[in-house]
């Protein structure tokens, strides 16, 4: 039953994938996001590192160490996969979860003015993947991979 | 309509761990209705506040590609025992919801 939703699904991502991709390219620069403004265009697009520039300002990152994510090798419902991110960088403001091949790589971010590097959530994600975990340190951009295997897909359903 | 929100606070390793619980579908507008094949609309959580003792700790944005029911957490240190967190959210449909605790 999962697959066949799952089926529906990704017909329908390409039919929306259009209009979106009009939408995002060409018109829009990267935004400033402001503190309370939700980051519609770094939600909206689909390619990575469109929607890392979109969030951030920029998509350059450096690979880090410093960053763990917790998170199950394999999931077996991918609408539920639960992740927990922490880090050693100091001055962190910011943390964005990507999920590579989700039709929206952005799942969520959170901007910590007043709590320490660590954030959780539990995403949809619609096939095996890897996450991109990005650190926003000290303003610059850190990034942490993990592939998560996917048996059933998580976002149709 | 309301929806259920919880707190729950707890120690782990010098911080405190502040989870948060909404009841919510988080549909994300691909789905689609298998009789009248029509898609159902998306409706998900965009953004979450989280305040203790009036001051913002931080402030969460989410999309469609968070679970069902989602469920938040951060850390923060330095809070003392008896102070007070709150935590807000708005969707894309403009509803919202609220809760408050104590450490």
């Amino acid at each position: 039953m999962n697959t066949i939703r799952r089926r529906t699904f990704l017909k329908g991502s390409v039919a929306t994938g259009f209009a979106a991709v009009a939408a995002t390219s060409g018109l829009l620069r990267p935004t400033e996001v402001l503190a309370a403004a939700w980051p519609k265009s770094a939600f909206k697009s689909k390619k990575l590192d469109k929607s890392i520039k979109n969030l951030f300002g920029s998509s350059k990152v450096t690979a880090s160490k410093a960053i763990k994510i917790k998170a199950p090798i394999q999931a077996e419902n991918g609408a539920v996969v639960p992740l927990s991110v922490s880090t050693t960088l100091a001055n962190v403001t910011a943390i964005g979860v990507f999920v590579e091949k989700n039709p929206s790589p952005l799942a969520t971010s959170v901007d910590l003015p007043g709590a320490t590097a660590f954030y959780s959530a539990r995403i949809k994600m619609g096939k095996t993947s890897a996450i991109h975990v990005i650190v926003k340190s000290g303003g610059k951009l850190h990034v942490a991979k993990k592939t998560i295997k996917v048996t059933v897909g998580g976002c149709g359903g | 309509m309301a929806r259920l929100t919880k707190i729950k606070t707890r120690k782990k390793g010098g911080a405190t761990e502040i989870l948060v619980l909404v009841n919510h579908p988080m549909e994300t507008g691909q789905r689609k209705n298998k009789k009248t094949k029509k898609k159902i609309p998306a409706h998900y959580i965009q953004k979450m506040f989280f305040k203790i003792d009036g001051k913002d700790v931080a402030d969460a944005n989410l999309g469609p590609a968070v679970s069902k029911n989602p469920l938040v957490g951060i850390r923060v240190t330095g809070v003392k025992k008896g102070a007070t967190v709150k935590v807000t959210w708005s969707d894309n449909k403009g509803e919202s919801g609220k809760a408050q605790t104590t450490v």
